[in-house]
């Protein structure tokens, strides 16, 4: 039988170790900060680059005849949703990059010579950073949209917006560092980043509906996760907020907005499961 | 008492076997330095004390606690100095100080004061609070030495601190680490340079081909060679084929012993003579064999002569065997996680 000293022993020593772990990882999110703050180009880069696509995708459909979008929406607010959650998938695909050059420099060997509580702290740390970073970039975005005239999707389509893209850039992170920790170098990394961005962009709903898609990119689209994060934003920028609405009407059947957050909630946790055991040998 | 004892240690890389079971033992409070040629095994032993890798086979004591098993009490205890500097360029010194602390799990104030005795111990003050990008070798490598200090181990593990350092820092590092030492601290130092090894070590061990080949206190273990190391060169640049001929000729000189041909320093020989009287009558048999004596140098047996007996090769020859058939890229591959 555990004496009532024991158990406060205990109940203090998992304090600590709790205390221990965030100090740890506040440590190296922190780290990561200070790197973003003195080398700012690639936040910029991030909120610029979806910011002119915006202005000249939206220029380039802005006489496209009424009523061709779904719901008569302009082209600038359908485009908006899309390059909000390409902002937020670029970012997290690029999550893996510091850890790459970490593990380059041999600067993750110092990480792993440390006593940490939990080497998961490191993950956790880029995760927090590449997910607060992401959310600043789309709120930049959000906000030009609203400047330019796209709309504003209101205080519960802005929580939805946040959570969907929470999910997406869970989801993406967890890849990109699994490919971080498998891929021999960054060199590889980038490869495989700049061949996926793009491609997944352009098979998703982001810039078309799926209506105007031949057959089999539709196909593609509608099993593309960006798409399962964009239509439930969009929907949000339409109107009145409702989860159980359609929001995606895809060839295999009709996807409600709840549906689209359960499939990104299911990848997240799949994705995340799947690169534990490469995660757990690397940093054993 | 051991504070390290390491057991027939295998470790292979692919097809390369780093280390062929190697074993040591380190007593507590001692600078013990680990000797051997690049690519003798000395970085792996050290990775793996430290847990960054894992040894195929054989086993790990830190204390009489099994380091494979427990990993993290053992990271707690040791601080770690890498041979190639891990720092992050876009910090200055001292937010990497305080990153290390945090790893660390120091408090707040026990950080900053630590910080500020290093700072102060290692001469840092006028630079610490620029980045890192901006330092030179050996401010890194101080930096670097401080990180690995911060927590106050145990055992302190370096692994070839004074490579490529100008003589300020490896001065600065030398004095730090005779204080440490004398301080209590156990500190394990990996080197290549003989003259770093003899000069700091109060206890060693020489590697080769991923094997312990002596062991032992240094003065020790040159006493045991016995004889008097001479250096002897014909000409100032001799062919291999005339000091063959040399080499054969003292080889049937009463006196003289262990013949070697050192192609490493321009076909000269080295050899061992039972005692300076030997000479006078080398020499005489050279002059009668029609060699000349360009330079003949004799000394008490060094670091390098306890290699040479070992191996049958000097650690300068070993370094020059291996610089050719080295993948640097690969090893670095190798070591990343």
């Amino acid at each position: 039988m555990t004496s009532p000293i024991t158990a406060s022993q205990q109940s203090s020593d998992q304090l600590n170790r709790n205390s221990e772990r965030i100090q740890e990882i506040l440590a190296m999110t922190k780290r990561l900060f200070i790197q973003l703050f003195r080398r700012p180009s690639t936040l910029i880069a991030g909120i610029l680059q979806p910011l002119i696509w915006l202005v000249l995708f939206g220029a380039l459909f802005s006489n496209a005849p009424a009523g061709l979008l779904p719901g008569g929406m302009s082209y600038g607010r359908f485009l908006g949703a899309g390059l909000i959650v390409f902002t937020a998938f670029s970012g997290a695909l690029n999550a893996g990059l510091p850890v790459m050059f970490d593990r380059e420099f041999g600067f993750l060997n110092r990480l792993l010579v440390a006593p940490l509580v939990s080497r998961s702290s490191i993950v956790f740390a880029s995760v927090i950073y590449i997910t607060s970073i992401s959310l600043v970039q789309s709120i930049a975005i959000m906000m030009m949209a609203f400047l330019l005239g796209y709309g504003w999707p209101g205080l519960i389509g802005m929580l939805l917006v946040l959570l969907t893209l929470l999910l997406l850039v869970f989801a993406v992170t967890a890849l990109s560092l699994g490919m971080a920790f498998a891929l021999p170098g960054h060199i590889e990394l980038i490869a495989v980043i700049f061949v996926a961005n793009l491609p997944l962009l352009f098979a998703s709903t982001a810039l078309a509906p799926i209506s105007f898609m031949p057959g089999w990119l539709g196909w593609l689209a509608a099993i593309n996760p960006l798409t399962f994060a964009i239509e439930p934003i969009r929907a949000a920028y339409a109107g009145p907020l409702n989860l159980n609405s359609v929001v995606l009407h895809a060839p295999y059947g009709e996807v409600t907005g709840i549906q689209c957050l359960l499939i990104l909630t299911a990848l997240s946790i799949a994705l995340f499961v799947l690169i534990r055991p490469l995660l757990n040998r690397k940093l054993a | 008492m051991y504070l390290i004892e390491l057991k027939e240690l295998v470790k292979s890389y692919g097809p390369v076997k780093a280390l062929k079971g190697l074993s040591l033992t380190i007593p507590k409070g001692c600078l013990y330095g680990l000797l051997g040629p690049n690519g003798a095994g000395k970085s792996t032993t050290l990775r793996i004390i430290c847990t960054l890798l894992s040894p195929d086979s054989g086993q790990v004591y830190f204390g009489g606690l099994d380091v494979l098993r427990f990993p993290g009490l053992t990271r707690k205890k040791l601080g770690y100095v890498a041979q190639e500097v891990s720092i992050d360029k876009i910090l200055t010194g001292r937010e990497l100080l305080r990153l290390q602390g945090d790893l660390y799990h120091l408090v707040p104030g026990k950080r900053e004061k630590r910080i500020a005795e290093l700072i102060e111990r290692l001469d840092m003050g006028e630079w610490i609070d620029r980045r890192c990008g901006t330092f030179s070798g050996g401010m890194r490598r101080r930096l670097d030495l401080a990180s690995g200090l911060l927590h106050q181990p145990e055992l302190l593990i370096l692994d070839e601190p004074t490579v490529g350092l100008d003589i300020e820092s490896r001065s600065v590092i030398w004095a730090l680490l005779r204080e440490l030492q004398a301080q209590g601290t156990t500190i394990l130092l990996s080197s290549h340079y003989l003259e770093e090894v003899e000069a700091l070590a109060n206890q060693m061990a020489i590697i080769d081909d991923g094997r312990v080949i002596a062991e032992g206190i240094p003065s020790d273990l040159k006493q045991q060679l016995g004889g008097d190391r001479v250096t002897l060169r014909v000409r100032e640049f001799s062919d291999e084929n005339e000091s063959e001929k040399v080499r054969q000729l003292l080889e049937g000189l009463e006196g003289v012993r262990e013949v070697l041909v050192n192609r490493a320093q321009g076909f000269c020989l080295n050899f061992v003579v039972d005692n300076e009287n030997v000479l006078p009558r080398l020499r005489d048999e050279l002059k009668s064999a029609q060699f000349n004596v360009f330079a003949l140098a004799h000394s008490q047996p060094s670091l390098d002569d306890v290699y040479l007996q070992a191996t049958g090769r000097t650690l300068m020859d070993a370094e020059l065997e291996v610089a050719g058939i080295r993948d640097v890229k690969l090893e670095t591959k190798r070591a990343m996680r």
